[in-house]
Order: C-alpha cells, then structure tokens, then sequence
C-alpha cells in the first residue's frame, strides 16, 4: 500500500518532469533544435501565474489566471523564437544549444528581480484537498497533475498527426527548404511551435508549483527533463512522457529502498545506462546519414 | 598585404608562420614573466586566475574546439583533478609528483568516460556530459575521507626544493609556476595542431565518415581527444585548487561547467587563442562590472542590491557575441585582421556564412 | 589477376533488397565502371566495399584477402580509397590540410613524439607534404593550396576529393560519380586524369558514372545494375546497345538507339 503511495507520488512528480520534455521534444521534433531553456521557461510560467492568480500581486481567480499565464508565456516563447533565436537561422545546432542556455540565465534573472529569491506558494483553489480511494490517499495536486499531464499529451498528439499545421511543422522538420518550396512559412511555423512550447511548460511551472514553493532556480529541474527526454528518445512525444514518468517513479523508490544520496543520482545513472545500450533513446529515432 | 615567399616546407611546418609572429609572441611571453614587477597584488591574483582559466579553457578546446565533442560537464574533471592532487598532497607527495599525476589519473578517468561518449553524438552527448557533472557533485560529497566531503580539503602549500610556492606566501613564485604550466602545455597543444595526431582530431570534428574513409580510427581518436582534454584539465584542476588554498564541492558545480563552455565559445572556438580570450572573458566581466557598479554608485544609481548581475552580463554578451559574431571574440579579431591585411581591397562578404537548412538524418 | 572480388553480395535495408547477388571482378590495372539507373544500388555497393554497410549475404576479396568483415577504417590501410557522391572533405581546412589527412594510414610517430614534434615527426610531416604535393601538381591545384574548401567552388571540390584519395597512394581507387556537377571541360580533365591515373601510376579504379561520354572514353569494362541486380557486362559500347539495359533505362518498346549512338559520337 505505501509502495503504490508511493508511485503515485511519483507519477505525478514525472508528468510534471515529462511535460517539461515535452516542450523541450516539441521544439527538437519541428526544427531539431535544442531548447535548455525549458525549464526556465517553466519556472517563469509559475511565477507569471503567480502573478496572476496570488493575492498579493493580481489576485485574479484560478483559471483565468492560469489561462491568462499560458497566453503571456505562449508570447513569450514565440517572441524567443521570433526574436533571438530566429537571428541565429542556419546555424549550426551548437550555437542554439549556447544561446538557449544563455536565454536561460536571463529568464532567471528576470524572475529574480520580479518576484525576489525567496521561496514563494502560488495559492491554488485546490490546496490540501485530498481524495480517499480504497485505502489510498491521493492529493488533489497529484490527481489534477495527472489529469492534465494526460489531456494535454492527448491533445498534442492530435495536433500534430492530424492537423495542417502539425502537419506542416514536420514536413519542415524533415527538410526546410523543400518545405519552403511548398510554400510552407518555416519561420512562422517555429516560432509557433515556441509559443506552443512556452504554453506547456506554463502548465508544467503550475503543477509543479502547486506541489511545493517555486523560486527562480526551479529551472534547474530542466536538467531531470532532460534526462527525460534522453531516455525516451529526443523525437518522441510519448516517449517524452514516458521518460519523465520513469525518472518521477525511480526517484520515491531510490530514496526508500537505496542508501542515501542515490536518490539525486539515480534518473542520471539510469539515463547514462539508457545510453550505452540503446544510444538514441528508449523511444528511439533512427538516424543515419546517406552518402 | 603581406606576403610571405616560401623557400621550405619548414615554412608552413614551423609554429610561426614568419621571424615577426615568433618574436611577438616570445614578447608577449617576456611581458607576462615581468609581470609580478609591476602589478599590485590584487592584480597578480587576478592574472594567476585568468592563466589557469585558460588552462582549463585549453583543456575543453580540445575536446569541444578541436575534435567536434561537446561536454558539458568538465568541471567534474577541474574536480577530479584538484581533490587528487590535493589528496596526494596531504598524503605526504611532493607537489609535482602530486600534479602530474593528478594530471594523469583525470586523463585515465576521461578515457573510461570516453568508452560509452564515443558513441553518442551531438545533443545526447551533451546531456549525458552533464548528467556526468551532476554525478561526479554526489560522488565527491559522498567520498568523504578524501575530498572531505560537504566541508572540503586544504591544499597544502607548494615547495619545491625548499623555495615556497605558496599561493598567499609568495604570489609572485605561485604566478610563475602557472605560466611555466601554460606554455608548456600550449606548446604541445600547437605541437598536436601542427601534426598527424591533430589532423585526425580535425577530421573527426568535420566528417566521421570521410575519417574512416582515409584509414582514422575514429573511436580510438575520440578516446585519445577525451584523455588530453580531460588530463589538461585535471592540472587546471590541481592549480585552481591550489588558487583556492581551501575548496569544496561547490567550487565545481554544473554551472562552472556550463559557464567555462559558454566562455570557450565565445572566445573562439577552433582556435588555441580563443581559451585564452574565453579565460579573460571569466575573470575580466565581474572585475569590469564591479568597476561600472562603483561608477554609478557615484552618481546615484544603486546596484550593489541587485544579485545575479554578473551571470546576466555575461549571458547578455553571450547572447550578443552568437547572433552577430558566432566565430567569437577570435573569429573577429581574425576578420579585423584579414580586412586590414586586404585593405582597401576586402570584400564585404568575404565571411558570409553559408546557411545550412535542415535536412534532417532522423529516420523514422 | 583481379584485384578486387565481389561474390554474391546482397544487403537488406528491412524488407528492401538493394543489391541482390551481385558478383563481379576487377582486374588490376583496368578501369571498371557501374551503370545503372538511379537506386540500382551502386553507391550501395561502394558502401560496402568501404566497409560502411554490413552486408547481408556475399563476399569480398581485396587482392586474395577476404575484407567482407573489415572495420572501415582498415579498408584504406589496405589501399582502397574511394570519393563521395555528395562531397565530404573537411569544410574548415584548408586543402592542404585535406589532403595531408589523406597521408594518416602512412602515419609513422606516435602520439607522444606528436607532441614533442620531435625530428622524426617534423621529418615525417616533410616527407607527407612531399607526396600531397606531387598529387597537388598532378590534379593543378596549386592555386588553392591554401584556401579553405568552404570558399572554394563546388568543381574545384571535387578535384579536391579526388586528390584526397589519392594521397592515401591506393592499389584501388573507389570514384562515386566523379563528374557530376561538372562543366564539360571540368568533364574533359577527369577524363585525362582517369587514363593518367591508369598509365603512370598503374591504378586500378572502380567508378560510377552516368556521364556515358566519360564512361565510353575512359572505362575499359562497364557494368549495368538496375534493382540492386546484374544486367550486362562488357565494353561501353556493348553495354549501351544490350536490350536489357535499354529497357532499364527507357522502359520497354523504346527506340533508344539512335540517341545512345548520338552521345557516344559527341563523347
């Protein structure tokens, strides 16, 4: 009983861990770019709906504050896209890598000088609430991190399998000038991508911020998702998720059952050991390249 | 415009490419051997720092600069390399028994990494460089009778047949044994350039598949260029912690490693001057912008409050230097110096970068 | 005495047979070349004589030595050296550079003397530029000596590519489609450097080609492949006038022989 406690613990804390890589997929899936600025870009959705929803700042009710948050961080990962990271158009995929880590330092930055340092909880109308099912008890948090994880992975995949513009985005994905030639607006395409991104990492910053205080080194957790989205394989949507859920469930169970301080190293050493046998991913992409 | 007439093949083998390169640099040597002459004391602290940030901006140049891998996790190697010698140290070792080896055994622990690194690529590299930082930060809190664990190690002074070369007793004689470190190892780093050896490095950074082709073996190159990367790093370990006289694990955080990768970049990458521009990157922004906060305090403007300053003028410079001069701060130095070469002869586009669109290698 | 044995190749690429028993010779000192319409599998081929696909079924013999098996990086140490379709030099080297990297299987210092640069490895880097520079004067680009391949233009690219093999100073040389993208007097001067190749040095390359011009005038045997399969051999001119090539290249009940027999006159 306390070891399903347990992995539903878990499981919640890896949807929260699998949605910030599947913002972080999103963006490699349409232009295989690497975004590291993703879980800063979590952690500034959380305080942005913290702006909003907190007493102390705006004050507004839940879920208008909340979607108000995603529509302002959606601006502010097309902006990214649209501004910064579109100079750097044709680039090698390096130079993304620095210049998102980059955007993630001022992100943080900016938090900071915002919102402070200290420790702050983001007022949820569902605190403390808890459900009883058969012996088990599960947080409200918990079940509405769970709930949500699973709506919205449901509705991307929709997206982007049946859309015209999910559709769109892949063919440009796969090769960008023939996608010009089809008269696909790559750029814009990205760009949107970005804000889509932005919009799910916001919902990602809420759920993990409905669980704990958020300051602005939560962004730090971004380095868990990568490690989430290494292990499902970087092409993968589901194995997004699937890689998040992982790490989520491994960390309860290393803390428990392992000796002390494995529980940090853990989702690494399982990601490390995840590539050495099958290098791309447990999800994994094939890729070669044809001369 | 210059022009150099070659008689020798020794002409394009040599380190410099004419009498004035050798001399310039061998001033530039002379100026940096008088230099506890003239500076204050903070000043040579503050050189002995950029010098041994260049050595651990050499250390990552190979590996990232030279042979095409990306790590994102070489502070764990800075870290390995100052607990060895450090424990060496207090072990009873004499300092440069401790050193090399130090030296050494970080270039072995590059190798074991090099086993499974070979066989990613690109961004899956990346990340696991940096799941490695993030382990190696355990593993030194968790190896307490070593490195000391949550609270630290002590570097023990440096002798050398009996004359001090203490970092706080003799600044000046700590100072010189840094630069004698750094061009010794820079001298080697242009020897592997300018051979076989860095040729292979070479061509496992532009075309894998071409290296194979021309008989490299490109896993034992790979392996190679990981254990130079890592030993040259490993004694920019031991100094810095020397440097620090007193160190823990949060002298050699993730972010360290992320840092000096983004300062490598900026500073070149490709080329060796470029760990040196990378290192006066390091130390210079917060002495600058330390030197700005005091200008505005005099006229009124307060920002001794605002924390994090100094990580976002460096972002901010980064971000600068990858949209407008991606070749970094050596890159533009070159393009200076080729436009004057040419002068009123270049070209506007003469560096006009070919776009790469994407054509992507994933299969599936 | 062939040189290079081919016997009952094939590779699957999942339920896609690409090259399906293939089996062919090439004798030492002759220039033999692959035809075929595009995706009849001859970069394929070349792939797995370079080591670079594993293939499924079939062997491989390099002057009596089976290679079937070989790690890629062998291959060059045993004196095949092969071009890329699509050119893969060293874009920020200089050519040079590239073609001193083509020297490594003659490599003689080992790391440590590298970086000491001690007299044997600077002699050694003399005698390298020695040989890069006899395959400078033969392929005429001593004027790009010391340009970066990314500023180069894409003819002078591929001569580039084929003097990096030929720095290797191979037995058998691998061309894939070496005049593609080339202007008829870039064309012209492959051709020459074909049958120099074949004369003086007494190479023996394997070549595929689609330009039947250079093809009639260079090769001595030809080879038409089409799905991955055997479908002629013999002189250029033979090959072109088999029914069965035709057919593969223009489809049934085309009259094509007019227009072959127009190329072969313009060659």
């Amino acid at each position: 009983m306390e070891f399903i406690q347990l992995i539903i613990g878990g499981v919640a804390n890896g949807c929260v861990y699998g949605l910030i890589a599947l913002g972080f997929v999103l963006i490699y899936k349409s232009s295989e770019g690497v975004n590291f600025a993703q879980g800063d870009m979590m952690m500034l959705g959380a305080f942005v709906a913290l702006g909003f929803v907190n007493d102390d700042y705006f004050g507004l009710a839940f879920l208008p504050g909340i979607i108000l948050a995603c529509i302002v961080m959606g601006g502010v990962g097309y902006s990214m896209d649209r501004f910064v990271v579109r100079k750097i158009f044709g680039q090698p995929q390096f130079a993304l890598v620095i210049l998102t880590i980059a955007i993630g330092f001022v992100l943080r930055f900016v938090a900071g000088a915002i919102w402070g340092y200290s420790p702050l909880v983001l007022e949820t109308p569902y605190a403390g609430l808890t459900f009883s099912f058969s012996g088990l008890i599960i947080s409200a948090e918990d079940a509405v991190t769970i709930l949500a994880t699973i709506m919205l992975t449901a509705v991307l995949w929709y997206f982007f399998a049946f859309t015209r513009i999910g559709l769109a985005t892949q063919a440009a994905s796969q090769n960008q000038l023939s996608a010009y030639y089809m008269g696909i607006p790559v750029k814009f395409l990205n760009s949107l991508i970005w804000g889509l991104s932005g919009i799910v990492a916001t919902i990602a910053g809420v759920l993990a911020a409905s669980k704990g205080t958020i300051d602005p080194n939560l962004g730090l957790i971004g380095i868990k998702a990568f490690a989430a989205a290494v292990i499902g394989g970087f092409g993968s949507l589901p194995g997004a998720l699937a890689g998040g859920l992982i790490i989520g469930v491994i960390e309860p169970i290393a803390a428990r059952y392992g000796p002390a301080g494995v529980s940090q190293t853990a989702p690494y050493v399982f990601m490390l050991l995840v590539l050495i046998l099958r290098p791309a991913g447990l999800f994994s992409q094939i890729t070669a390249k044809k001369v | 415009m210059k022009v150099i007439f070659k008689k020798s093949y020794d002409r394009d083998i040599d380190l410099f490419r004419d009498r004035q390169t050798a001399l310039r640099i061998g001033l530039l040597v002379l100026v940096l051997i008088l230099v506890p002459f003239f500076a204050s004391e903070y000043f040579l602290a503050e050189a002995t720092n950029t010098l041994i940030w260049s050595l651990a901006g050499l250390g990552l140049m190979v590996l990232v600069g030279h042979t095409g891998q990306v790590s994102l996790g070489h502070a764990a190697f800075l870290a390995i390399g100052a607990y060895t010698d450090a424990a060496l140290m207090n072990a009873g070792w004499p300092w440069l028994l401790a050193f090399l080896t130090a030296g050494a055994v970080t270039g072995v622990f590059g190798a074991i990494i090099a086993i499974p690194a070979i066989r990613m690529s690109g961004i899956y590299l990346a990340i696991a460089t940096m799941a490695l930082a993030v382990l190696v930060e355990e593993a030194v809190i968790l190896a307490e009778p070593i490195t000391g664990g949550v609270a630290g190690v002590f570097a023990p002074d440096i002798a050398i047949f009996g004359i001090s070369f203490g970092r706080y007793d003799s600044l000046p004689n700590f100072y010189w044994l840094c630069l004698a470190v750094v061009v010794i190892v820079t001298f080697g780093y242009a020897n592997l350039l300018r051979s076989a050896t860095g040729r292979s490095f070479l061509a496992v950074r532009d075309s894998e598949i071409s290296a194979r082709a021309l008989g490299i073996n490109v896993s034992r190159t790979k392996t190679l260029a990981f254990g130079l990367s890592c030993a040259i790093t490993g004694l920019a370990g031991g100094l810095m912690g020397h440097f620090f006289s007193f160190f823990n694990y949060e002298a050699f955080t993730i972010i360290i490693s992320i840092n000096l990768l983004l300062a490598v970049t900026i500073g070149g990458l490709g080329h060796i001057q470029g760990a040196f521009a990378s290192a006066i990157l390091i130390t210079a922004v917060p002495q600058v912008l330390a030197i700005v906060r005091d200008g505005l305090s005099n006229i009124g403007v307060d920002l001794s409050g605002v924390p994090g300053l100094d990580t976002l003028v460096f972002s901010l410079i980064l971000i600068g230097f990858i949209i407008y001069e991606p070749l970094g701060i050596y890159g533009r130095y070159l393009k200076i110096k080729a436009f004057w070469n040419l002068f009123p002869l270049s070209r506007r586009d003469m560096f006009r970068r070919q776009m790469t669109y994407l054509k992507t290698e994933r299969m599936k | 005495m062939s040189l290079l044995e081919v016997r009952d190749l094939s590779i699957a690429f999942g339920g896609l047979k690409a090259v399906d028993g293939l089996s062919f010779d090439v004798a030492e000192g002759e220039v033999f070349t692959l035809v075929g319409p595009n995706g009849a599998g001859k970069s394929t081929i070349f792939n797995m004589i370079s080591r670079f696909y594993e293939p499924t079924e079939g062997k491989i013999f390099f002057d009596g030595e089976e290679i079937t098996h070989l790690p890629a990086h062998k291959i060059a140490e045993l004196g095949i050296a092969r071009t890329f379709q699509n050119i893969e030099l060293f874009d920020h080297s200089t050519v040079l550079s590239n073609l001193l990297m083509g020297r490594h299987v003659h490599r003689k210092t080992q790391v440590i003397q590298d970086l000491l640069f001690t007299r044997k490895a600077r002699a050694d880097e003399r005698s390298h530029r020695r040989r890069v520079e006899e395959v400078i004067t033969f392929l005429e680009l001593e004027a790009h000596r010391d340009s970066l391949i990314a500023g180069l233009p894409y003819g002078v690219r591929k001569v580039v590519e084929i003097g990096r093999a030929l720095a290797i100073g191979p037995k058998l040389l691998l061309l894939d489609e070496p005049a593609s993208g080339l202007s008829v007097e870039e064309t012209r001067d492959v051709a020459f450097w074909i049958e120099d190749m074949k004369r003086e040095m007494g190479l023996t390359i394997l070549m595929i080609e689609h330009d039947m011009g250079l093809v009639s005038a260079v090769s001595d045997r030809v080879l038409a492949v089409a799905d991955g399969k055997f479908l002629a051999q013999g002189t250029a001119s033979e090959v072109q006038s088999h029914p069965d090539v035709i057919e593969a290249y223009l489809g049934t009940g085309a009259g094509g022989e007019p227009e072959l027999k127009k190329e072969e006159a313009g060659a």
